[in-house]
């Protein structure tokens, strides 16, 4: 009765020693924790009371910054303009009000600093913004000099580690669950054929005898002896393999559901979807050329020398930011851009775009003809592109398809003055008010094939 | 036993048969000869050219069809002459307005906005900042400006020039100073017409492509 006692009195005080040593050993990393989540408060704390010294509203700043001059400068990257944090610092104040207001007139009044800032930006002329008052330049100038906040970066980025780890977890844990079930099942499987065994081995031991089956014909054996099943089945097996042969046969060379994996992971979901970017923007050939045309990389360019990185809602589940980011970094590295610089190097090498929809060389089909003239919606034969994260091929674009869709839909002969008389003609011809695209000689071999 | 192998025969058999079912290949054809061109095809991948690659830019020293010449440069200073000297080409009207429209809304409203005032898409969702309205007090938005703008771009702004062609940009151009007039509450750009027309079809190009269009009319 004593021992256990004593033992366990020995346990307790083994275990507030060994607690104690491990809360000394954590102490230091408890601080460090503790530290950095209250140092972001202490930044902007700081930024705040400096702000108040030189009579800045970081907020309205911000807001003034976002409408006025982001369009050319980022904080911590160069774009159009040079990078802008701790521009206050660099300067004058009364020196920064004139430029920012008008930077053409400072140069012109012969002010060699700014002569100087001129000359080093390329002589890249900065916008005059005559309607920002010293008081909303000050805003300005304290969003943009407030010290890179660098934890809360960090703890941003590990707020989203968190996220996926624990949607991955869920993922995870999804299919743990059922590779756990299937065990569970095998073993089920497993014992059941075991349990059976033993009862088998009992029941021997026990002498009950099992009454063996009597063998009669083999099932195969009467199968081959009655002749009439032996032609129905015949039959039957002929019309089945007719059916799925010509069933597969019909389906050679038809591409439906194809979606190759692209050299560059381009998403029409996050350009048409998520942003609505017209689909003629991107492909401006379509509205005028026999082919929607790939976009050349400067159409990319037009946008991503601006955007670099996507912004980190954009990352799904499937794909991460550091995912997407480096998608935009083979494009740079594809048309030749050094971020960095902001500028061109020459070095380029093609980008060998996968062809989804492809017609056979004997078929001519014309983009133009129905984006332009009938003005058919992209997705009438590409389908709901604007949701693709990966692209396939939706329409089977056989034969039959084009011939279903030319006898169905109705021409618009409203506003087309030129051919009213013909129109006029063949509707008498078919008695009908509607033309469809067959009745106007759509379905004429020489339309499609020459 | 014999069921067991029998179903086990039965899965491995569909599963081959699922897998061969591969969305990242394209399907089996019939005759290719006939499927593949034998011509160059646009965008094709061939041999003979520089980096295999059938889409080219333009020879040096060559012009497109239909290539009209520009001849302001890029530069400051070429936007300020432009601003200055250029005026529309085509005649002030509906159709050219209605033209631009549609087009504006295709490739300038993602960022521009519906209205011109520089809250497109793009700009609400805060992927591009800072894009000005046309009735900016800082800004001299006039069609000269507007039409370089398009073809050389300017600062964030890229060139349009590979998107749109010139009649188009013309279009696009009186749209944005309808949308201008629009935001400052003035008479719009169709009101205001006459007076632009009138120089325009002073030019003697203009007068014979009048001619043309009366005489197809006629016909």
């Amino acid at each position: 009765m004593h021992i256990p006692v004593t033992n366990k009195k020995l346990y307790n005080q083994q275990m507030k020693k060994v607690n104690f040593i491990h809360l000394r050993s954590k102490l230091p990393l408890l601080l460090l924790v503790f530290l950095l989540t209250f140092s972001t408060t202490i930044y902007s704390q700081d930024a705040a009371a400096d702000n108040a010294a030189a009579g800045g509203d970081v907020a309205a700043g911000e807001a003034l910054f976002k409408a006025n001059c982001a369009a050319c400068h980022k904080l911590d990257k160069k774009a159009v303009g040079p990078a802008l944090r701790g521009v206050g610092d660099k300067f004058d104040r009364d020196w920064l009000h004139k430029w920012i207001r008008n930077s053409q007139a400072l140069i012109a009044s012969g002010d060699a600093q700014a002569i100087k800032l001129f000359e080093e930006n390329n002589k890249a002329i900065m916008t005059a913004f005559p309607a920002l008052s010293d008081a909303d330049i000050d805003d300005i100038l304290a969003y943009v000099d407030q010290p890179k906040a660098e934890p809360a970066p960090a703890a941003a980025g590990a707020a989203p580690a968190d996220g996926t780890a624990a949607s991955g977890g869920g993922s995870v844990s999804n299919t743990l669950v059922i590779g756990a079930l299937a065990l569970i099942f095998l073993l089920l499987v497993i014992m059941l054929y075991l349990v059976t065994n033993t009862l088998k081995r009992i029941a021997e031991a026990n002498g009950v005898v099992y009454e063996e089956k009597e063998k009669g014909t083999p099932i195969w054996k009467a199968f081959v002896q009655n002749q009439f099943l032996v032609l129905v089945f015949t039959v039957f097996l002929l019309l089945a393999a007719a059916y799925f042969g010509f069933g597969y046969m019909m389906q050679v060379g038809v591409d439906q559901g194809y979606a190759p994996v692209q050299p560059i992971h381009y998403s029409h979901k996050i350009h048409a979807g998520d942003n609505q970017i017209d689909c003629n923007f991107c492909h401006s050939s379509a509205r005028k050329s026999k082919h929607s045309g790939i976009p050349s990389l400067n159409v990319c360019m037009n946008c991503h020398k601006n955007i670099s990185e996507v912004a980190p809602e954009t990352a799904t589940e499937e794909y991460s930011k550091e995912f997407y980011d480096g998608e935009i970094q083979k494009l740079y590295k594809a048309v030749g851009w050094d971020a960095e610089n902001q500028e061109y190097t020459g070095k380029t090498e093609p980008v060998k775009w996968v062809r989804i929809h492809n017609l056979p060389d004997f078929v001519y089909f014309n983009h133009s003809q129905h984006v332009t003239v009938a003005g058919i919606a992209c997705q009438t034969c590409h389908g709901e592109i604007q949701e693709m994260e990966v692209v396939e091929q939706f329409a089977p674009l056989t034969m039959g398809w084009c011939i279903n869709c030319h006898r169905e839909t109705n021409v618009n002969l409203a506003t087309n003055e030129y051919y009213a008389k013909i129109h006029e003609e063949l509707s008498k011809k078919y008695g009908v008010e509607k033309l469809t695209i067959a009745e106007m000689g759509g379905l004429e071999c020489g339309k499609c094939h020459y | 036993m014999k069921t067991l192998i029998n179903i086990g025969i039965a899965i491995i058999a569909s599963a081959t048969l699922v897998s061969c079912f591969n969305d990242k290949k394209p399907n089996y054809q019939y005759f290719p000869n006939m499927y593949e061109p034998v011509g160059y095809e646009t965008y094709g991948e061939y041999r003979i050219f520089p980096d295999e690659q059938e889409a080219m830019v333009p020879p040096d020293n060559t012009l497109s069809r239909g290539h009209t010449a520009y001849d302001y440069e890029n530069s400051t200073d070429g936007l300020l002459r432009a601003k200055q000297e250029l005026t529309y080409p085509y005649p002030i009207t509906e159709e050219n307005v209605s033209a631009g429209a549609q087009l504006y809304t295709v490739y300038c409203a993602v960022c521009h906005g519906d209205k011109g005032d520089g809250k497109g898409i793009l700009a609400t969702r805060e992927k591009f900042l800072g894009i000005p309205s046309y009735a900016d007090a800082g800004r001299t938005i006039v069609p000269g400006g507007v039409y370089h703008v398009q073809v050389y771009g300017l600062n964030a702004m890229g060139s349009y020039a590979a998107q749109v062609s010139e009649k188009e940009r013309w279009q696009i151009t009186m749209h944005v100073m309808d949308l201008k007039a629009s935001l400052k509450g003035e008479p719009g750009i169709l009101e205001t017409a006459e007076a632009i027309n009138d120089s325009i079809s002073s030019l003697p190009e203009n007068k014979m492509e009048a001619v043309t269009a009366s005489q197809v009319d006629k016909k």
